[in-house]
């Protein structure tokens, strides 16, 4: 065991991850040298996952408040009003890191972390989801990670009982050694009874809650705040090793000790454990904590001071207690076989107080480890612009080409990965993975939330402003093709090293994009996740600013689905043809190009169209709805057929080529479809509203005919679109 | 129909159980813990589905040897009714009420999906509104529902009109033997399914196929 008193040298203050001016910093806060533990707890605050040090400067600029918005960003999660008293608490968190050192545990405990983040503030969870990027089809590590994700994503949320209800699963070279895993979560609590951090009252018990400390994740946080090199997987001891039965047991414990109204102040310990939350505790409540670490429950023996305070072993909590419903709380605890222990309490002289074995081991200005935390403006250049492409040659063969796109590793359908993962518990899933966004009715109402995660990649590499703008866009407008009220999101921005101008210009334009689309759009950031440093041997991932969006549906009689309903309805395009080819997946999948500048995103058109169909599906005007995204037209029309096992003939003007109206992926546009005699009806109420609208056919008893040009049966297209994912996944 | 659901640390499904059985069979339902040692005045017991005790064990075992099992068994040793959907037929298998073993699903994962099932025995108290030959669609979520059981006793079970559910229409998504979905003791009050019928009531959940189970239950 390193002593508490050992002398701190330049290279002790290098491996944990602190630069010498961040250093200084903490000499000069402190006036004398920090002892190991104290070491350890700056490491933990500073480091750039918690503190947020090169990114807080630009998430200020995002927008976070709307009519709907309850909390707003800084607490575990935020929350949004859905009425009758109720709210929805939501937030995306990565955990890319881990998940490639072990992909099992690394999943399994973002899924964790992220529940944990929810039922803190006092909420339920009803749904959750994650989005995931894996390197390109021929990396010889994707299915080891693949399988691995995917089993510790199910394995944490069946277990614990919420339903998957939704995510996304992308490929590109750019994610080979540094795969993401974002995981999401939406609870559902009283709008009157959320739970915050800050603690209250001086001389208050501060309890310790749920499983036992282990060595596990030590300086997880801090390993997640650094590129990768060769030695990853030398990396495996700093993952966390979940337990959903014992999370699924918190869970129930702490709602049920919420409901007696013993609890103050909560916090989960996620990254940085106990040492971040009892700081958070602390800090945003004005008053000191003073901990005794002999009283912290161990599962292993003779661990350190050090080692306590930076153990990110999971399915814990921290609470502040009103003392005189400390047996009542402790009762609790003990018949959900969880560890409950009073391991100091709040004071009023502001300081971080921690006591072992008689001895103060660290003792440090609570407020100053979290607002002193080093920020940087970091230098950052304008990306440049892709060029216009100049060419688009058709293809040699059409149906060719289409079955190329609908079954690409990128656009095939990716139930392979969903029906492993348990999406019909709690018996309200109203749309299970497949369609635009998954539904969630509110239990005992006719409300229902529908909720996704959107970004295109590929779009913010080209561009990261308009590609920022983009991911929020399709979020807002996949929230509307199931007829809800898109009403906030939560951002989990993953990108390589900030340290590297460009990196961080690319970081800066996105959000730039982001928050332009939320202001466009009232559909303001209520939390998230920062993930930098995702980069391997020097080489920085696609940007990736997942966006997590929740909307609500008044009343799900109203909800709208993809699939057609029925022979002979009119097949509408919303938004007109489209011409945009660049980074379109049809220059991907058929002609291996990655060019030109992403579709152009016009947040107004996006509104207007948006608001028009979410008009018509409330209005019963619609059977069917889908918007249009990765594809482009003849990918939605292939969704909509293959959920009906009904087909479609479809009209395409004849002054476009066709394969630019059928995979052009320009923004804010829908195919819907209505019954017959309200087609006419249909257009005008688009044309009163100044939105284009043209039917484009009809649904047909089976095969996707596109007139003139090519007829191809339900069969092949199914097998195009549904074989690819186990196929890969089946190969040795 | 006095009906009691069992709660165990560790199982999920007991809501939807509750909501199915207060919607459609218009039990009240009552909540015992793991730990008591006797039921309250039931007709019928439930035990539902989920992962009791993190299933860190073979599935249902430790569950099968808590203080309340041995109430369990004595409700059906003098005929009471007893239900285990998912988890709770892992648990009756555990503790002998049922035949046979739930293994790993052939493919090694997890599964959730729409199967089909066909009601091979019409006669129990959760099939009685139903016909033998009946299909309906349910779903399954589980990772240990491979049904396995010895030769002999599959033939009397089978001859014996034992199996109450088969999977259907090329749709057995694990792996069981003779597609075996649902089997029930000798007497008939012993009742134990992997699938999910709670899941299948209401329009909401796509299709209402599994009210006629609850509707059994009411009978």
């Amino acid at each position: 065991m390193i002593p508490n008193d050992i002398k701190i040298t330049d290279e002790m203050v290098a491996d944990h991850g602190l630069k010498p001016d961040e250093y200084q910093r903490i000499l000069e806060l402190i006036g004398r040298e920090p002892s190991f533990t104290e070491l350890g707890i700056f490491s933990a605050m500073w480091n750039e996952h918690c503190s947020y040090k090169s990114s807080k400067l630009w998430l200020k600029t995002l927008p976070t408040e709307s009519e709907c918005v309850l909390i707003g960003p800084g607490e575990n999660a935020g929350a949004v009003d859905i009425g009758d008293n109720q709210a929805i608490i939501f937030k995306m968190e990565s955990h890319n890191h881990p998940s490639f050192i072990e992909p099992y545990q690394g999943a399994a405990t973002g899924v964790g972390g992220i529940l944990r983040d929810v039922f803190t503030m006092g909420a339920r969870p009803i749904g959750a989801l994650n989005a995931l990027f894996f390197g390109a089809p021929d990396y010889d590590k994707n299915r080891h990670l693949i399988s691995g994700v995917v089993a510790g994503v199910g394995g944490y949320g069946n277990c614990f009982g919420v339903p998957t209800v939704g995510g996304s699963v992308n490929f590109h070279k750019r994610y080979e050694g540094n795969n993401l895993v974002n995981a999401m979560a939406i609870g559902l609590a009283d709008a009157d009874k959320i739970f915050l951090s800050p603690a209250k009252g001086v001389g208050r018990p501060v309890v310790y809650l749920g499983a036992k400390t282990g060595r596990d994740g030590i300086h997880g946080a801090s390993m997640a705040s650094a590129e990768f090199a060769d030695d990853a997987d030398e990396k495996r001891p700093t993952v966390q090793v979940g337990d959903p039965f014992t999370e699924k047991c918190l869970l129930e414990a702490c709602l049920e000790l919420m409901k007696t109204g013993a609890v103050i102040a909560i916090q989960d310990m996620g990254a940085a454990g106990l040492t971040c939350s009892a700081v958070e505790m602390g800090a945003s409540g004005s008053l000191g904590i003073k901990l005794d670490l002999n009283k912290v429950p161990c599962r292993e023996e003779r661990m350190s001071p050090y080692e306590m305070m930076l153990s990110e072993s999971q399915e814990r909590m921290l609470m502040v207690l009103d003392p005189e419903k400390e047996a009542e709380a402790e009762a609790i605890f003990i018949k959900w076989g969880l560890d409950f222990a009073i391991v100091g309490e709040t004071t009023d002289d502001l300081r971080f107080s921690i006591w072992h074995d008689d001895e103060e081991v660290a003792n440090l200005p609570i407020k100053e480890l979290g607002d002193e935390a080093p920020e940087y403006d970091r230098p950052w250049t304008v990306p440049p612009k892709q060029p216009e492409l100049t060419d688009v040659p058709a293809p040699g063969d059409l149906t060719e080409a289409i079955l190329q796109v609908v079954g690409s590793p990128d656009n095939c359908s990716k139930r392979w990965v969903w029906e492993q993962y348990d999406h019909l518990i709690q018996s309200n899933t109203a749309q299970i993975p497949g369609g635009d966004a998954a539904v969630v009715r509110i239990d005992g109402t006719n409300k229902a939330i529908a909720t996704c995660a959107d970004v295109t990649p590929r779009y913010v590499e080209a561009d990261p402003m308009e590609g920022g703008k983009q991911a929020v866009a399709e979020c807002w407008r996949n929230l509307t093709a199931v007829g809800a009220d898109p009403l906030a999101i939560t951002d989990n921005l993953n990108f390589g090293n900030p340290e590297r101008p460009e990196i961080m210009g690319t970081f800066v334009h996105a959000i730039k994009g982001i928050g332009e689309a939320c202001r466009a759009l009232n559909f303001p950031v209520v939390s998230g996740n920062v993930s930098l440093y995702n980069e391997t041997k020097g080489k920085g991932i696609l940007p990736t600013p997942t966006i997590g969006g929740v909307g609500l549906l008044p009343n799900i009689d109203q909800m709208a689905t993809l699939a057609f309903k029925t022979g002979g309805d009119a097949i509408i395009l919303i938004g007109g043809h489209g011409t945009h080819m660049g980074q379109s997946s049809y220059l991907r999948d058929t002609q291996g190009r990655e060019e030109g500048p992403p579709p152009p995103v016009d947040l107004t058109l996006e509104k207007k169209h948006g608001d028009f169909v979410r008009t018509m599906i409330r209005s019963d005007e619609t059977t069917a709805v889908h918007d249009i995204s990765d594809g482009g037209l003849v990918m939605a029309l292939t969704d909509m057929a293959l959920a009906s096992n009904l087909g479609a003939k479809i009209q395409i003007p004849s002054d476009i080529d066709a394969h630019i109206s059928l995979f052009a992926e320009d923004q804010a546009r829908y195919v819907i479809t209505c019954k017959p005699g309200k087609t006419s009806e249909f257009i005008r109420n688009a044309e009163t509203a100044g939105v284009p609208a043209t039917r484009i056919g009809t649904v047909t008893p089976s095969a996707l005919n596109i007139e003139g040009h090519v007829t191809i049966s339900l069969n092949m297209l199914k097998t195009a679109h549904e074989d690819w994912l186990p196929n890969y996944m089946a190969e040795a | 129909m006095k009906t009691t659901i069992i709660q165990f640390p560790g199982l999920n499904r007991e809501s939807d159980m509750i909501m199915a059985l207060e919607k459609v069979s218009g039990a009240k339902v009552k909540t015992v813990w793991h730990t008591e040692t006797s039921l309250p005045d039931t007709d019928l017991v439930v035990i539902p589905g989920g992962f009791s005790y993190g299933d860190y064990l073979r599935c249902g075992a430790i569950a099968a040897r808590s203080p309340v099992m041995k109430a369990i068994i004595d409700h059906a040793n003098k005929g009471g009714k007893v239900l285990g959907v998912c988890n709770g037929f892992q648990i009756l298998v555990e503790t002998g009420m049922l035949r046979g073993a739930l293994m790993r699903n052939a493919n090694l994962k997890f599964v959730c999906k729409r199967v089909v099932l066909s009601v091979e025995n019409d006669s129990t108290f959760f099939t009685s509104k139903m016909t033998k030959g009946d299909k309906v669609a349910c779903p399954v979520a589980h990772h240990d529902g491979n049904y396995f059981v010895d030769k002999e006793t599959l033939k009397r079970l089978e001859g014996d009109g034992q199996i109450v559910f088969r999977y259907a229409d090329g749709t057995n998504p694990n792996g069981s033997l003779n597609d075996i979905a649902g089997i029930c003791n000798a007497k008939g009050n012993v009742i134990g399914m992997m699938p999910h019928p709670e899941n299948m009531i209401e329009p909401l959940h796509g299709k209402i196929d599994c009210r006629p189970l609850f509707e059994s239950i009411a009978a």
